[in-house]
């Protein structure tokens, strides 16, 4: 488990050194949410009625933007090749990698979302609720997210690539994460949509790092 | 399973596949004449939806080939990453553009049926939508398996993405009962038996069997073409 711990603050750190780079992903988050009002009109009936769905599109899209190095500059200086011999399972180290992404990256789109939201005019409750369903749902697009990135590593044109394979297999995140919202709003039930997407979230966890330990190795072959 | 392993052998399987292929092809043809003839012009319009029913008779088989043909996929991902056969590889590259065309076939079909019927070329329904993801699952392996210079490593990239990718096969399969959809519930694969008139039924099973038909013939050649070229660029790096 410290070797875990080890690879997560490790990247942590990582980040740290360089904080631009997580402050372009939300930069873009902020640019992107913000383009809807204007190409859409600024009627507030309208953008209430839109705001969790753009949101949640939004945080997906800057999500999968910062993921193409997730595994590209341990794999080009050869800290992947040390994880592969390293005793302990790659599997650990896959997840590791997936709970950095999602701390400097999910977790501040989650705490960022609901300022956002204040702007399309969301009511209190469904602000509240915008910040939980991401804070759920954002780790299920790290985990995804670091799939695809294992998969299309050393790739062409990977970044377009990792988008086609992640963007499919993360629909069922966004519709319940969105929905959960409008649930909400339209009096649905938002207990079960953010069930599903918590269970989603398990799924996710209890697969995802299997397969990226897989696509790990066969780049490593 | 021993005759499966008998054609895991490149060479022999292109011996097996050119005995088969040209029988393979007149018996298709010969299946699909009649095949049209009955889905076209001798089963009777049906009382709702008119001369459209007829769209069903590629429909339906054709989505049933979308979902057989990636859950082939992921069979034939497996076979590589277990026991790495070598021809599972090529067989995958070769039968992932065939399953996204009936997959294809399967959307525009049932988008231009939906217009008539529904007044939409498209609804967002669970059906419809889980379709066109399991295209977009086509394209994404189509695209890794080609993504790499050494083609080994798109092999078995393609490999798990499809085991991955299997899941939206259960949730295509039930959309139609889990949720409410426009799209109309399981009527031929059904406990109880098919609620189909066999004047439908018949002709509707026959376009299956034939487009299954054909999804091996194309299947086969297409891997036969892909063990040449693979043989072809071998020896170019020899060369």
């Amino acid at each position: 488990m410290s070797g875990f711990a080890a690879l997560v603050s490790r990247d942590l750190r990582l980040v740290w050194r360089r904080p631009g780079d997580v402050a372009v992903v939300l930069a873009f988050f902020v640019v992107a949410t913000t383009l809807f009002p204007l190409g859409i009109g600024p009627e507030a009936n309208v953008l209430a009625r839109i705001a969790s769905g753009v949101l949640w599109c939004a945080a997906l899209f800057a999500a999968l933007l910062s993921l193409d190095r997730l595994f590209a500059a341990d794999f080009e200086d050869g800290t992947l090749d040390l994880l592969l011999l390293a005793p302990w399972p790659l599997e650990l180290a896959a997840l590791a990698k997936c709970g950095a992404h999602w701390i400097v990256t999910g977790l501040p789109l989650a705490l960022l979302a609901p300022f956002l939201g204040v702007a399309f005019g969301l009511d209190r409750d469904s602000l509240l609720a915008l910040a939980a369903t991401l804070l759920v749902g954002t780790p299920t697009l790290s985990l995804i997210g670091g799939l695809a990135a294992a998969l299309t590593l050393g790739a062409r044109k990977s970044g377009a690539l990792l988008a086609l394979l992640a963007l499919p297999l993360c629909v069922p995140t966004l519709i319940f994460g969105a929905g959960a919202v409008e649930a909400l709003a339209t009096g649905g039930d938002f207990g079960a949509h953010l069930a599903v997407l918590a269970a989603l979230a398990l799924v996710a966890l209890a697969t995802t790092p299997w397969a990226i330990a897989a696509a790990l190795r066969q780049a490593g072959e | 399973m021993a005759d499966l392993h008998f054609l895991a052998n490149p060479a022999r399987f292109r011996r097996f596949s050119q005995r088969v292929l040209p029988s393979l092809a007149f018996a298709t043809a010969l299946m699909l004449l009649v095949g049209l003839y009955m889905a076209l012009i001798q089963s009777p319009p049906d009382y709702q939806q008119g001369d459209t029913v007829r769209i069903m008779f590629v429909h339906v088989p054709s989505a049933w080939l979308a979902m057989a043909g990636y859950a082939l996929l992921a069979g034939l991902g497996a076979a590589l990453l277990i026991w790495r056969h070598p021809l599972a590889a090529l067989m995958a590259r070769a039968s992932a553009p065939v399953g996204a065309g009936f997959c294809a076939v399967c959307l525009l079909t049932g988008s231009l049926w939906g217009r008539p019927m529904w007044g939409a070329y498209w609804v967002w329904d669970a059906r419809l939508t889980s379709m066109l993801l399991l295209f977009f699952l086509y394209l994404g392996h189509i695209a890794l398996s080609r993504a790499y210079d050494e083609p080994e490593r798109g092999d078995r990239a393609a490999a798990i993405l499809a085991l991955i990718g299997v899941v939206n096969l259960p949730i295509i399969k039930f959309s139609v009962d889990w949720w409410n959809t426009l799209h109309q519930p399981a009527s031929v694969a059904r406990l109880g038996g098919p609620s189909i008139h066999p004047s439908i039924l018949i002709p509707l099973l026959w376009m299956a069997v034939t487009l299954f038909m054909l999804f091996v013939l194309l299947v086969l050649l297409r891997t036969d073409t892909e063990i040449d070229r693979r043989r072809l660029e071998n020896a170019e790096q020899q060369a």
